[in-house]
């Protein structure tokens, strides 16, 4: 047998940690939105304020404050000049928030001001993204939409799966809907309508007992929220390969969950040990190596894409690093705590044999 | 067992093969070989952020293309109500949705409703409002889904327009399509010249001949004192300089002819070497040309572009034959683009840049190159670990890994999906996620095996029992994945395209392929001890 790490009767006391970690999480999660509400949201970028973005490669080098100073004379509100890449490789964002200014001209204006202003100077616009208004406000909708859509069909898929209860997440699917769309209609923003969503979902779920569903989903709005405060702590700017981060991580943190409830499930029927609390345990102790093993590996493929990437998809990298880190422990911690908060506290007598379906399932694919 | 194992081999070697041939074209060593000759021609496609373009999008503005429309059913309406000896003022335009007309005689009220109500049945006449003197004040507007059924042609219509310009310009693989909300989004792959492109695409070219009207006076016209039905329009008079000199003329509210007759426009020279743009008309803008200037002979014609006078010229005799010049001092480039506009036709409304993303083509390759880098040396990292970890079953991953690489590729090239950036991060996330299902199966043998079991049994009771969790634990990153396309736009989209295949690559290299593998190798020496 080749190498472990973690041994094989390893038998560490998960559940007894969980006040513990809840205080943790309930401090990260806080202090993010701390942070989120001290900074007054999230921090956009372009793809969800509006704004103009332009990178200039020059082909010399040209102080920061020189390249400010040549811009003066054009109207750039809220303009802002930043240095990419390394020193030498002479290049800048220069970032614009708009507004209502006209692009074809905001273009022209850029460029006439550093042919003017720099004298001598050559230099490329290398990439320009400009988006309206009315646009990042879709955007941003969209956005929002697609996080709340894949959380729902998530939990209901859950719930069929891991209670067979397909009917009863059918009914909560439908009740959300309804819901939604009267709140809707009383003219509710976006934001907000996404929100109440989610809160409608987890008691949702807790009112129909739903409780794999209940687990996960409190997981992953953790995780989610753990991100996005770190990223307004660190001051990052949310734009959609951001978002797309974000989803990534809750398929990924959802993987996770779902191989430790999967245990739990066939522990539950193999019956163990005698109480819920040791299910949970014994599960978490023997998917831990498989966790450990694929957040280590897949985190070394993020590390190489943080520091070898590039430019552009630098901040993914980092979304993608925290977000597996903390979907990893949310799995553990997380996910199987608020599991075992609701389920009884000790197995039911003799569950009946009612699921022969399992057998053939388990059948080579 | 061993009839099953001959039957899966096949199909593991059919999909290789398959994803091979699929694959290599877009590898540039092979793409450009002769062997590409024997295999499908479906490249993956490079999203504009990788090889450089343009994206844009632009909001066609509807509501002024109705309120066009609006206008000139007005003076259709007036029109028709003349030819029935039916006495009215000129119908205006008011609040951009409603046409007001004022009639002159009460008594033929009844005759008038009758007309709008049988000739005009997309009108809603609201109640008339009698005045002083036997007028009435007719109130007009258009039903809800005339609207509607205005605005979908205004939109289709500035999508073929746009799909028109863009061909003469010349740009390889353009894509243009409707979006939501009266939006056309444009993608230009490998246009170096974006501004020159977003111009043309832009502008309206809202073309119109309208009658001047001489003796009024520019002064007061300046400050907005004009005759009723006629209003001042700026005229640009170019100078030897290069700069220009804004003036003003007066002309009539309504035009006499617009653009929409014309055929072919072209760039030419006058005799001191001017260029100016001829316009040629199709046959009925032919005779309606031949009318108006029969008609208006000694008067100044003023032609409008986009609410620009470009010249006023007298028009000194009936002109038949259809033809007509636009002399407004153009450069040479802004005739030609003109020229360009004028033959595509007129956007039915303005449009407005509401998204316009702009990448050159050296950052597309640099930013290729470096994905592509830390995609080799990420995989590299994660194949190293598999064998120190698993021995023969790290062996075992890693050959499906490059089966499953392989796999997305040729499933980027077969569907037509476009690999964007974000799609390059996908790919590279798969790398580390494909290897889970590897993991989780290559745990459970080794929990097998410490109860006990044989190597054989280990393995098969491995795989069953991962199997169901594999699935579970995917389907939900599917459900993700296709969320993301549901909902992203442009990159986003490429990104949910790759992570889809990816995971569904992933479960049948993982499941499926090095299973057989496993079948294999405990076929060629029984009992053997298995080293993972």
């Amino acid at each position: 047998m080749g190498l472990s790490i973690i041994k094989p009767d390893s038998n560490i006391d998960f559940v007894g940690l969980r006040k513990i970690t809840l205080i943790i999480s309930l401090l990260v999660v806080l202090a993010g939105v701390g942070s989120l509400l001290m900074k007054g949201g999230p921090k956009y970028g372009i793809d969800f304020a509006g704004g103009v973005m332009v990178q200039v490669h020059f082909d010399q080098s040209v102080e920061p404050d020189a390249l400010k100073d040549s811009l003066k004379d054009v109207e750039l509100p809220g303009l802002m000049v930043q240095r990419i890449g390394l020193a030498a490789d002479n290049e800048y964002l220069i970032r614009v928030s708009i507004s209502d200014a006209n692009p074809e001209n905001m273009r022209g204006k850029v460029q006439d001001a550093l042919k003017t202003n720099l004298q001598g100077v050559n230099f490329e616009i290398q990439r320009l993204e400009m988006v309206g208004p009315k646009v990042g406000n879709d955007l941003r909708s969209a956005a929002l939409e697609a996080l709340y859509y894949a959380v729902l069909i998530i939990a209901i898929y859950i719930s069929g799966r891991f209670e067979q209860r397909w009917v009863v997440a059918g009914i909560m699917a439908a009740a959300l809907a309804t819901a939604l769309y009267g709140l809707g209609h009383l003219g509710m923003s976006k934001q907000y309508l996404v929100i109440a969503a989610m809160v409608l979902t987890l008691g949702l779920c807790w009112k129909l007992r739903l409780n794999y569903a209940l687990g996960a989903v409190v997981a992953l709005i953790h995780d989610v929220l753990i991100t996005v405060g770190i990223f307004s702590i660190l001051d990052k700017e949310f734009d959609l390969t951001i978002v797309a981060a974000l989803l990534t991580i809750v398929g990924y943190s959802l993987n996770d969950t779902i191989i430790v409830f999967d245990r739990i499930r066939e522990n539950i029927r193999a019956r163990v040990a005698p109480t819920y609390g040791e299910v949970v345990n014994k599960a978490v102790n023997q998917t831990l190596s498989r966790t450990l093993l694929t957040s280590g590996t897949t985190l070394l493929v993020v590390l190489a894409l943080f520091f070898l990437g590039g430019s552009v998809i630098h901040d993914f990298a980092l979304a993608m690093l925290v977000g597996i880190g903390v979907g990893t422990y949310s799995s553990i911690f997380i996910a199987s705590p608020v599991l075992l908060a609701l389920s009884p506290e000790e197995l039911p007598e003799e569950e009946p044999k009612k699921e022969p379906i399992v057998k053939s399932e388990h059948g080579v694919v | 067992m061993k009839e099953g194992l001959r039957w899966r081999m096949l199909v593991a070697l059919l999909v290789t093969v398959l994803g091979l041939a699929y694959a290599l074209p877009s590898v540039p060593f092979v793409g450009n070989s002769a062997l590409q000759k024997v295999l499908p021609e479906d490249k993956i496609s490079l999203g504009l952020d990788l090889r450089g373009g343009i994206y844009l999008t632009l909001g066609v503005d509807v509501d002024k293309a109705i309120e066009n429309t609006l206008a000139q059913t007005g003076q259709d309406l007036r029109t028709v109500a003349r030819e029935e000896k039916i006495g009215m003022l000129r119908p205006r335009v008011v609040g951009g949705d409603k046409i007001e007309l004022v009639l002159l005689k009460s008594e033929q009220k009844e005759s008038l409703n009758k007309l709008i109500a049988e000739k005009f049945s997309h009108l809603v006449n609201e109640a008339p409002v009698d005045m002083e003197e036997g007028k009435v004040r007719y109130s007009l507007s258009y039903t809800d889904e005339y609207r509607k059924y205005l605005a979908n042609l205004a939109l289709d219509q500035a999508v073929k327009t746009i799909r028109n310009r863009i061909d003469q310009f010349g740009v390889s693989e353009p894509d243009i399509r409707k979006q939501q909300d009266y939006r056309i989004q444009v993608q230009l792959p490998g246009l170096s010249d974006p501004e020159r492109a977003i111009q043309i695409i832009g502008k309206t070219a809202h073309l119109e001949f309208r009658m001047v009207k001489d003796d009024a006076n520019i002064e007061n016209a300046k400050r907005g004192i004009v005759p009723p039905g006629y209003e001042a329009m700026p005229q640009m008079i170019r100078n030897p300089d290069g700069t220009y000199t804004e003036s003003a003329l007066v002309v009539e509210k309504d035009a006499a002819m617009t653009g929409e007759y014309v055929q072919d426009a072209y760039v030419n020279f006058d005799q001191f070497n001017q260029s100016y743009v001829g316009i040629t008309f199709n046959n009925s803008g032919a005779r309606r040309f031949e009318q108006i200037t029969g008609e208006y002979t000694g008067r100044r014609m003023a032609i409008v572009l986009d609410g620009k006078i470009h010249s006023a010229p007298v028009i000194q005799e009936k002109i038949r034959g259809g033809r007509a010049s636009i002399s407004g001092r153009f450069t040479k480039e802004e005739a030609h683009d003109l020229a360009i506009v004028l033959r595509a036709g007129s956007l039915p409304a303005p449009v407005n840049i509401l998204e316009e993303r702009s990448v050159g083509p050296s950052l597309g390759q640099e930013s290729i190159d470096q994905g592509v880098s830390a995609a080799l040396i990420g995989g590299a990292l994660v194949m190293v670990f598999m064998v120190v970890y698993y021995g023969f079953g790290g062996l075992v991953a890693n050959l499906v890994l490059c089966l499953n690489i392989v796999l997305i590729m040729a499933g980027l090239a077969a569907f037509g999906a476009t690999l964007t950036l974000p799609g390059i991060a996908g790919i590279i996330l798969t790398l580390g996620m494909a290897v889970d299902a590897n993991v989780l199966i290559f745990e459970r043998i080794r929990e097998e095996l410490r109860r006990g079991l044989t190597p054989l049994a280990a393995i098969a009771e491995g795989y069953n029992r991962a199997s169901l969790t594999i699935f579970d634990a995917n389907v939900t990153t599917l459900i993700a994945a296709v969320i993301l396309y549901q909902f992203g736009t442009g990159p986003i989209r490429g990104f949910a395209v790759t992570l889809s295949l990816g995971i569904l690559a992933s479960m049948f290299t993982a499941i499926f392929c090095s299973r057989i593998l496993f079948d294999l190798w405990a076929g060629g020496k029984q009992r053997a001890k298995l080293s993972i």
